[in-house]
Parts: structure tokens; sequence; C-alpha cells
């Protein structure tokens, strides 16, 4: 299920602004990678084309390759909604639909992919849940709308959303950036839980996070506003911690700027 | 003042907390009365034109008659009869208006908010924003010109339907437009991450997210073009009896029914069915609205 995301020369423009600068990286199965690095780098930029979401914005586009297990997702005739039902994403703030019950909403791919066999939707619902750590505290109470959870309990429907689709990768942008500390520990047992099954990629803004869940890390920086992020660096999430290559990015995980 | 403020166990205000000036407090006095006149002022007529139309119309529509039987065989001068074949009339013609405008509507609204890029949403735009300005004689006059001059039919509740259709679009346009802009790009993105195409999307989660509210614009759409009375002078003619079929022959109206009596009938029985006719419509008008905001009201979205 879970496979292998590679990115080469990836450039990345809104119109005519240049966001992203030749990006290449390697993100292994059942594995976490976090991008790291102040704002405007073009983290959450290079995170939304793993799944093409960003062409939800008029005038992005993308140049060179990112292949999962070896097969482009740009490639011509390839489908964006085919990628997205292969590459989920988890957003920076909670957004379960405001109409449908809990139960609908972690449902809603499949009943909207056209699934409707009843007992099925069920079992998915309560593996889903259960995936998302969320089964113990909502079980009773699947026909309440999913609005009425509190923002930590939100943002798992929303993972139990997007793995009911049992997605290959899972992408995660700045998913604890909305929660308390308590909610963003839930979280973040959660990330460890699923790794056994997914490949995921997490953006975020707070080291620590990335230290304690990822195994990789991929620090990105800019020049200066109005120039092209670009990727710095990418390692074992210990190794850069410690003692990583780029003077850059000593000089960010230590806090001397940004 | 507030009455802890100026409680008496309190110390007095230092000198730092005291009011600033004289000055601003008469200030402060002056604007209070001004707002508080302006809104007298604006209440006044509404208050008045409610309370003479309830208290002269009241006496016509007590009567069980009136909201059951035609004038199909009185004579104007009879106090009988009652206003049914108005009451109909005005609900076909808005039901046509309805049917036609509140789809082609959502529609556009659609078109304009999740697809419209570039020059034809800005002419779709700019058009609404025209016929919304365009007034009800022109509405009528065009489909006139169309229908009558050129068409060659004969007058018709249809064809006051289809002059409503004007007047409605531009309100079921705008209305869904701004429901739907409110719908937070979030959703969009959350159903887009979950591989469901967009048109999917937008049936299935924008629409109703933004469904109470679209809905209480339709209804009050509805309740504006009830009262239109352009339309229906110019389309279609007074019958005293009543008329199912908006294809054939005159069909009442509660305006067309106000106006026939006010300008052919003198007689007190004409003056009561006037204001009991005008009652009648504000009350139609009432129910509309009120189903408008208890709609809003019962199926907002749960938060």
């Amino acid at each position: 299920m879970a496979k292998r995301l590679d990115l080469k020369d990836v450039d990345i423009y809104y119109g005519d602004f240049h966001a992203v600068q030749n990006v290449n990286l390697s993100v292994p199965p059942r594995s976490v990678t976090s991008f790291i690095g102040p704002s405007g780098c073009g983290k959450s930029t290079v995170l939304r084309t793993l799944n093409r979401m960003h062409e939800e914005i008029p005038g992005a586009r993308v140049e060179g390759e990112i292949q999962l297990d070896g097969e482009d997702i740009y490639a011509r005739g390839s489908d964006a909604v085919a990628v997205r039902r292969t590459i989920g994403m988890v957003f920076q703030r909670p957004n379960p639909f405001p109409t449908m019950s809990i139960r609908d909403n972690v449902v809603a791919g499949l009943k909207l992919q056209g699934v409707r066999d009843k007992k099925k939707l069920d079992e998915v619902c309560e593996a889903s849940l259960k995936g998302a750590n969320l089964w113990k505290e909502v079980s009773g109470r699947l026909d309440k709308p999913g609005g009425g959870l509190s923002g930590g309990q939100q943002q798992r429907l929303c993972i139990a959303r997007a793995i009911a689709v049992q997605p290959d990768v899972l992408l995660m942008d700045e998913p604890c950036s909305a929660l308390d500390p308590i909610s963003t520990l839930a979280i973040e047992d959660l990330i460890g839980d699923l790794k056994k099954d997914y490949t995921i990629v997490i953006v975020t803004h707070n080291m620590q996070q990335a230290a304690r869940v990822s195994d990789q890390t991929a620090f990105f920086n800019l020049e200066a506003t109005g120039k092209p992020g670009h990727l710095v660096e990418i390692d074992d999430t210990e190794k850069i911690f410690s003692n990583p290559q780029e003077r850059e990015t000593e000089d960010y995980i230590s806090g001397r700027f940004g | 003042m507030s009455a802890a403020l100026d409680a008496p166990e309190r110390p007095a205000a230092s000198e730092a907390f005291r009011a600033v000036s004289t000055a601003r407090k008469v200030k402060n006095q002056l604007a209070t009365v001004l707002v508080t006149l302006a809104f007298v002022i604006a209440v006044i007529p509404l208050v008045w034109l409610l309370v003479s139309v309830l208290i002269k119309g009241f006496p016509a529509i007590v009567s069980v008659d009136w909201w059951t039987k035609s004038l199909s065989g009185v004579t104007p001068d009879q106090a009988r009869g009652g206003v049914y074949h108005a009451i109909v009339g005005t609900l076909v013609q808005a039901l046509i208006a309805g049917i036609i405008a509140v789809p082609v509507g959502i529609f556009a609204a659609v078109y304009l908010v999740e697809y419209g890029r570039g020059r034809l949403a800005r002419i779709t735009s700019f058009m609404v924003d025209i016929l919304s300005g365009v007034p009800s004689i022109v509405a009528a006059l065009f489909i006139f010109a169309l229908f009558i001059s050129i068409g060659g039919l004969s007058q018709s509740g249809f064809l006051v339907g289809l002059a409503l259709v004007l007047l409605m679009l531009p309100v079921v346009i705008r209305n869904t437009e701004e429901m739907l802009r409110l719908v937070p790009d979030e959703l969009r993105e959350a159903s887009y991450a979950l591989g469901i195409p967009k048109w999917k999307t937008i049936l299935r989660i924008v629409l109703p997210t933004a469904l109470s509210g679209t809905v209480t614009g339709v209804m009050l759409a509805f309740a504006r073009v009830m009262g239109e009375t352009a339309p229906v002078l110019v389309l279609v003619g007074y019958a005293r009896a009543i008329n199912f079929d908006p294809f054939e022959g005159n069909q009442a109206s509660l305006p067309l029914l106000i106006y026939t009596e006010l300008s052919t009938n003198p007689s007190a029985a004409g003056q009561l069915r006037i204001w009991g006719g005008a009652l009648t419509l504000i009350l139609i008008v009432m129910v509309f609205q009120l189903a408008a905001s208890l709609i809003s009201r019962y199926s907002a979205i749960s938060k």
C-alpha cells in the first residue's frame, strides 16, 4: 500500500513568480518525512504539488518530475482526481464537512466515489476512526454533526476521512498548528501509528515536532523575499538536528534566525 | 450611566477617570437624539401604512368567502364573493417565474463562483447588474414586444410569469452567488483531496452547505415578484372568475384586482375589496418571508 515518492528537478511557478527552485528528494515508504523552514520558503507549496492540489490556484504550474513508485503523477493523460485518490491530504485547519454527520464525514470520499454498500461503509467508518484514534470518543454519536467535536477531535476526524479512501501517501500541511498541546500530542502519537501503513509527509513550523515525529527532515530556505525557495538539505532527522551538513540549517535549527 | 458606576458605596472617581469635557457630552447627546429621530421618522410611514391597511382591510378578509370564492356573478356594488381567483393567479404566475428563474439563477451563480474566470464571467456579472436595475414595466414591455407584437400570442398569465422571470433572475443569482462565496475554500480543498471531482464537490459539498441561504434568497425573490404590478397590467387581462390555466384566457392576480377595482368600481364594496386585496397581498408576501427566515434558522449549519 505505502509507496515511495521521488521528486526530480522540481520547479514550481505561480504565473510568472518562481516559487520553488530545483527540488530533488525522495520519500521512502512507511516513513515520516517532515518539511521545515521559514515562512515563504515554499515547503507548503512543494507539499501541495505532491497531490496536485496547487493546480486549484490559477496560473500555478510545475516543471520536473514527481514520481509515485516510479510513475510520473504529472505525465500526460494523468488525472488530478485519480492522483488525489492515491495521495491524501490533511490540512492546517480542521475542515469537516459541516452538513454531514461524523459517519458521513468519514466515508464521504467513498460515498462520493460511488460506494453504496452500507455494510462496507460502516466497516470502513469504524476501521478509519479506530485508525485515527477517535473511535472510542465518537462511537456513540456517529450521527451527530462533525462540527460539534473539539478542534483536536475534528482534526483526527479529518485524518480518518483521509485514510478512509485508503491512499498510498498521506500529506499533512501543518496539521497541529491550530491545536492545543494535548491534541497535538494525540495527533503526533497517531502519526507514529500511521507510518506503519502509510508514507507520510508533514509540513511543520514546530521544529520539536519535526524532531519528535519524523524519520527524515528536509530543510527549505529562501535567500530573500521574492526569490524562489529551495531545498537546503534533506537527511535523517537525527542528523539534521545534531550535525547538519549546511551552515544555514544549523543557524535555523539553533534559532539564530527564522 | 450605569447603576453600578453611580452606586453610593463606591468612592468618587479620580480626576483621570472623569468625563473629558462638557462639549463631548453635548455632542454625544445631540448625536443620540438625531439618530433616534431619524429612526422614528423612518418608522412612522411604515407603521402608518400597515395599520391603515390592517384596519381598512381586516373586515374584508375575515369572511370565509373571501378566501374561497371568486367575484364571478357578483355585481360591482355587492359586498359578496372573494379574491380566491386573484390569489390563484398570483401564485400560478409566481410559480411559473420560479420554475424557470430558480434553476437558471442557481446554475448561473454556480458558474460565476466556481467556473467563471475572464471575460465571459465579467460580462455575465455585468449583465446581472443591468438586469437587476431594469424597471418592471420595461421587463413587461420586452415580453409584450417579443411574444405579443412579434410572436403573435395573445395575453396570458404565462407571459406575466416570463416577465417575472426577468425580475427574479438577478435576485436569485446575486443571492446564490453570495451564499456560494461564503462556503469556505477549505471545504472544496478537503473534497478535492479525497479524489472527488469538481462537479461532485459542487453538487454534494458546496451546494448543500449553501442550501439554507439559497432557499431563503429564493423565498425572498418570490415575495418580491408577487407584488409586481406592471407585468400584470401589460400582459394579461383581468378576469372575475377562477382560471387555473396560465396559457389560456384572462387571469386575475392580487395587484391586478386592486388596480381594476380602483379604476372601475367607486362603490363601498369596491373600496373594501381594494383594502382587503392589499392586506391579502401583504399577508401572502409575509408568509413567504416568514418561511424564509424559519428555513434559515432551522437548517442553519450546526457549528
